[in-house]
């Protein structure tokens, strides 16, 4: 049976797998990286980066110590009658002290940090009903500065492709060295601008090395992770060939007088995970078991 | 060049120092960040001292996981952050307290690259998400201060040991790699722009 115990217990899990161990995809493309890169500085950084992964793993330890704020996905059974809501609101509280994560979590004026993670509408659940018997729950913890180089336009819709184009290559330029690159971009496209953001950061859930399946949006994806990184912005800004290791674009319709568009930037420790739970009370954690 | 430092470190060694050197350190590392850098301002325009001396000493943008294990605290995770959000405060910060070395991850704007300068300080760059990585370097965590503002915000007290590699990304002679690189992409945009068929 689902019960909030296994679903707290199975969110501890989750957090521990996700800020400790990098999803293989991710892996894989920095070691491209390190393959293509032949500058002294760019290699020293990758080294550091691959060699901090190995021990993170290795020690069980969060491997950046921005572990994020919590931000959850749930795709949930139609018939599931517990408080999944309150059950991963207990599961952060606990994982905050046991794994441990950093209490990010403040009072946005007042600055306030209760120290737990928790706080009026933290963690944000996203909630999604589905037909299948198991619950799904997704997260992403994300550093803070990354995120702050999110951006959002309201393009006119005679910009156009072009437009789009040159809004994600200014977001780039914009951040420079600061999000931590080489970066993944989630760009949402269409919908209105509350859509584009959402779009656009669930954008980042995809592997980046699985194309958007419209082979169009693919070869936009493609096309802009190649100019970006003939930018030179290169790893931690300090030059080279890896400015961004994928793009990744979602779409909605959208209106048709408007044009939104959403970049969210995201640091090369793009950490996400997932746990199913069974009725029969299994889990599986199919980011962080290939 | 590469050097290994103990902190607090005299203006001369700091003078020798260029972008692109490469440096480890031993002795004490204070973290500070956002709310370090309001406060002790904050405390100076009235007249107080922070609570730690920074003269000549080497600050940390870093806000680190730590645990507490009985009475002591010890460090999970410590790597850099976000440098630039410092930018309107260091200038001010650098001038009324005189740190020989800020350590950070992104580099900084031309008026803490004047500061660094003026005052003869550098910028390291530590690469940034490497957190366990930079927590090795650390030995021992001798205290902490304005707790009350958060585990990221507070000042922590740490001990470090051949603690890097860390690249010098600011010198004290008005350089920076980071100004470098921005040269180059400024460059390379309409390389980038052809490519994507928006030139």
């Amino acid at each position: 049976m689902i019960s909030e115990k296994l679903i707290k217990d199975a969110t501890v899990e989750l957090l521990r797998k996700t800020v400790t161990r990098m999803p293989a995809d991710v892996v894989n493309e920095l070691k491209k990286a390190m393959k293509n890169e032949t500058e002294e500085v760019p290699r020293m950084q990758l080294k550091a980066i691959l060699d901090n992964l190995e021990l993170a793993e290795k020690t069980n330890t969060p491997l950046c110590q921005d572990t994020g704020v919590t931000i959850f996905y749930v795709n949930m059974p139609q018939c599931l009658k517990v408080d999944v809501e309150k059950a991963i609101v207990e599961g952060v509280r606990a994982a905050t002290k046991e794994v441990p994560l950093r209490p990010n979590a403040v009072h946005p004026l007042t600055r306030k940090n209760p120290g737990d993670n928790v706080g009026r509408k933290m963690p944000y659940v996203n909630f999604k009903i589905w037909d299948k018997e198991y619950l799904e729950i997704t997260v992403m913890t994300k550093g803070a500065g990354s995120e702050n180089m999110s951006q959002l336009a309201m393009l006119t819709p005679s910009q156009g492709v072009k437009g789009v184009k040159e809004f994600i290559l200014n977001v780039v330029l914009k951040a420079g060295s600061n999000p931590c690159p080489p970066t993944i971009l989630g760009v949402g496209i269409g919908g209105s601008s509350d859509i584009a953001m959402k779009l656009s950061k669930e954008a980042l859930l995809r592997p980046i090395d699985k194309p958007n399946e419209d082979p169009e949006i693919a070869t936009m994806e493609k096309d802009l992770k190649e100019a970006l990184n003939m930018l030179g912005i290169g790893v931690m800004g300090l030059g080279g060939k890896t400015t961004v290791l994928g793009v990744n674009i979602e779409y909605a319709f959208c209106h048709t007088a408007s044009l939104p568009v959403a970049v969210n930037v995201q640091c090369w420790a793009a950490r996400r995970g997932t746990v199913q739970i069974y009725p029969d009370e299994k889990l599986k954690f199919p980011v962080h078991e290939g | 060049m590469q050097v290994r430092l103990k902190t607090p470190i005299k203006e001369e060694d700091i003078r020798k120092l260029n972008i692109g050197d490469i440096v480890y350190l031993d002795g004490i590392v204070y973290t500070g960040r956002d709310e370090v850098h309001i406060h002790a301002l904050e405390k100076a325009e009235h007249g107080e001292k922070p609570p730690v001396d920074f003269n000549r000493s080497v600050l940390y943008h870093c806000g680190p996981i730590m645990k507490k294990q009985g009475e002591s605290w010890t460090m999970v995770a410590a790597g850099p952050t976000t440098s630039s959000r410092m930018n309107s405060l260091e200038p001010k910060f650098i001038d009324k307290f005189h740190p020989a070395a800020i350590i950070g991850k992104g580099g900084m704007s031309q008026p803490t690259i004047d500061a660094m300068a003026k005052h003869g300080a550098v910028y390291l760059a530590i690469t940034g998400g490497a957190a366990v990585l930079a927590a090795k370097g650390v030995t021992k965590v001798h205290g902490v201060h304005w707790f009350e503002l958060g585990m990221p915000e507070a000042i922590w007290v740490l001990e470090t040991e051949n603690f890097g590699p860390m690249i010098v990304g600011i010198d004290s002679h008005g350089k920076s790699l980071f100004a470098n690189v921005d040269a180059v992409v400024k460059t390379n945009i309409d390389k980038a722009k052809k490519k994507l068929n928006i030139a």
